[in-house]
């Protein structure tokens, strides 16, 4: 009795639909530009957050991912120790067996750093004398095996009459590894409430779009409509807000990304580093993109399985 | 083409809207469905089009027992049957060509076949030059036509009308009629409720008359196109 196309080009036909009907759906939402732009604005902001902050995190980790392999301990020396007696010290330790090298910051080297590093250059000429001490970098040797040793090397840095301070870098590096791996755990925990958000609103949205066509569910159904066919422009309007959500949040990851480049790149100057901020990977984007879509989809899915049954002909 | 065995339906609230209804159409064959508003004609088209299910009885329609239809089932019923309305239920969103288009679209015409049937269909009802027009542009009687052109576009075996010319004035109505008659004459079952009981005896069609949700026995002819039995 079906009176439909021949079976050898149904699927053709299917794939055909499909393609009118994702192309349909993109004509609807850019009939309706405001409150278009304004879901996909809601969406990719609620996307941008968690990719920005794990941008940050990435590149942190990134960032001091080479500093466990250069320890260093940093000897303050007392203020009034003369360069001689620093250059003394410095003799004396190099011959120390746990020590691979030390090199020596006077109080003159340490201010002009100072001076071009901080910014600070011109309140410095009116100091009247140099309130810095005399530093020692010391780069002991590593022995991953017992990290207790440069515990104890630290100890008996700090016991020498002439140390004020004896600071281990690796601490703060340790402190800083828990820390990231604290900010992971709550930029998972942030990811997914706006992920949640983002399912929320793509579903609000779609059930108010179900309700708009409501007389079109209504008038479909009467003349045969499956489910399936009614959901699928649902569905698929879904799946663009999902794709252009994820695509501005991309955008603007990506502008944030680039305005921040400049002045972190004069921070990390600062820090005698050539640390170049990372971007969204390949990778990365086409998670953010996927990811994406699958909640618009998902969002999409939910709200026409909820609403849809509820529009029966009458 | 339809058969209704002993059908009766109540609605949640305790309205019996039909009361042990049996009537038979033939295949090929054109009915009328009359009664005062209430009587229950719409339901009774409710029940063949699937979109209300009978509370006892049986309905047997082009072989198919209804009872046995799924609700996942129901579209390709509906797929069979050309349903208008009285309030012609047009899309005001898309021009007359893409109202008419619908049920192709969704049957996955091709484009080339939609547009061939589409203006066959509207050429049938006399609008081929208002394809591209917006329905509310329309007249009440152009926009019934639209609602028929849809209905028919994808040659379905059975027609169902519910009031058609309901808000036409009588000279329409004749027309619309007409129409029906030569959708019949072509093999369409077609089956319409109408109250206008007069426009009915002006074509002298026999009819089948629904009242309280009863057929009447007095207007029963077996050999009419149309029978009914209590």
């Amino acid at each position: 009795m079906r009176k439909g196309p021949q079976y050898n080009t149904l699927l053709t036909a299917y794939f055909i639909h499909h393609a009118r009907v994702l192309l349909g759906s993109l004509g609807h939402l850019t009939r309706h530009p405001l409150s278009t732009s304004m879901t996909m604005a809601v969406i990719a902001i609620a996307l941008t957050l968690p990719a920005g902050l794990y941008l940050a995190l990435n590149n942190i980790s990134g960032l001091s991912a080479g500093w466990d392999s250069s320890t260093k301990i940093s000897l303050f020396l007392h203020a009034n120790v003369s360069e001689k007696k620093a250059q003394t010290l410095l003799n004396r330790l190099q011959l120390h067996n746990e020590i691979d090298s030390i090199s020596l910051i006077s109080k003159e080297q340490g201010l002009a750093q100072f001076k071009q590093l901080s910014g600070f250059g011109d309140a410095l000429q009116f100091l009247e004398g140099n309130p810095l001490p005399i530093v020692l970098v010391v780069q002991p040797i590593i022995d991953t095996n017992r990290p207790d040793r440069i515990n104890q090397l630290l100890k008996e840095l700090e016991g020498d009459k002439l140390v004020e301070l004896a600071q281990l870098d690796m601490q703060w590096v340790k402190r800083l590894y828990a820390l990231l791996e604290i900010a992971h755990r709550v930029i998972w925990a942030i990811g997914s409430l706006l992920g949640l958000a983002v399912l929320l609103i793509v579903g609000n949205t779609i059930r108010l779009d179900i309700q708009n066509r409501r007389s079109e569910i209504e008038v479909s159904k009467l003349i045969g409509a499956s489910n399936a066919f009614i959901r699928r422009p649902f569905l698929y309007t879904g799946f663009w807000y999902g794709f252009s959500g994820g695509l501005l949040a991309w955008l603007l990851t990506t502008l944030s990304l680039y305005m921040l480049a400049e002045p972190i790149e004069k921070l990390a100057l600062l820090y005698n580093s050539d640390f170049q901020l990372s971007g969204l990977s390949l990778g990365d984007t086409s998670s953010l993109i996927i990811i994406s879509c699958g909640l618009g989809l998902l969002g999409s899915w939910l709200a026409v399985g909820r609403h849809l049954d509820e529009i029966e002909p009458t | 083409m339809i058969h209704f065995d002993n059908v009766s339906k109540q609605y949640p609230g305790g309205y019996e809207a039909l009361r042990q209804v049996c009537f038979r159409l033939p295949k090929g064959k054109m009915g009328y469905l009359t009664g005062h508003s209430g009587a229950g004609k719409s339901t009774l088209l409710k029940l063949i089009a699937l979109i209300e299910r009978p509370s006892r009885g049986q309905i047997i329609l082009d072989g198919v027992n209804l009872s046995h239809i799924s609700n996942r089932q129901v579209p390709y019923v509906r797929r069979n049957i050309g349903i208008i309305f009285q309030n012609h239920h047009l899309l005001y969103d898309r021009p007359v060509f893409d109202n008419v288009a619908m049920p192709l679209v969704i049957q996955g015409y091709r484009h080339k076949e939609i547009q061939s049937r589409v203006r066959a269909a509207l050429d049938q009802v006399g609008l081929l030059k208002k394809e591209k027009s917006d329905p509310i542009t329309l007249s009440g009687g152009e926009q019934q036509r639209v609602g028929i052109a849809r209905a028919i576009v994808h040659k379905p075996a059975l027609l169902l009308a519910d009031e058609p010319t309901g808000n036409l004035d009588p000279e329409l109505s004749l027309e619309i009629m007409q129409l029906f008659a030569r959708f019949n004459q072509v093999g369409t079952s077609v089956l319409i409720a109408s109250h206008d009981i007069d426009l009915i005896q002006q074509i002298g069609a026999k009819a089948l008359s629904l009242k309280d949700g009863r057929i009447l026995h007095d207007e029963i002819s077996p050999d009419e196109a149309i029978s009914g039995a209590a």
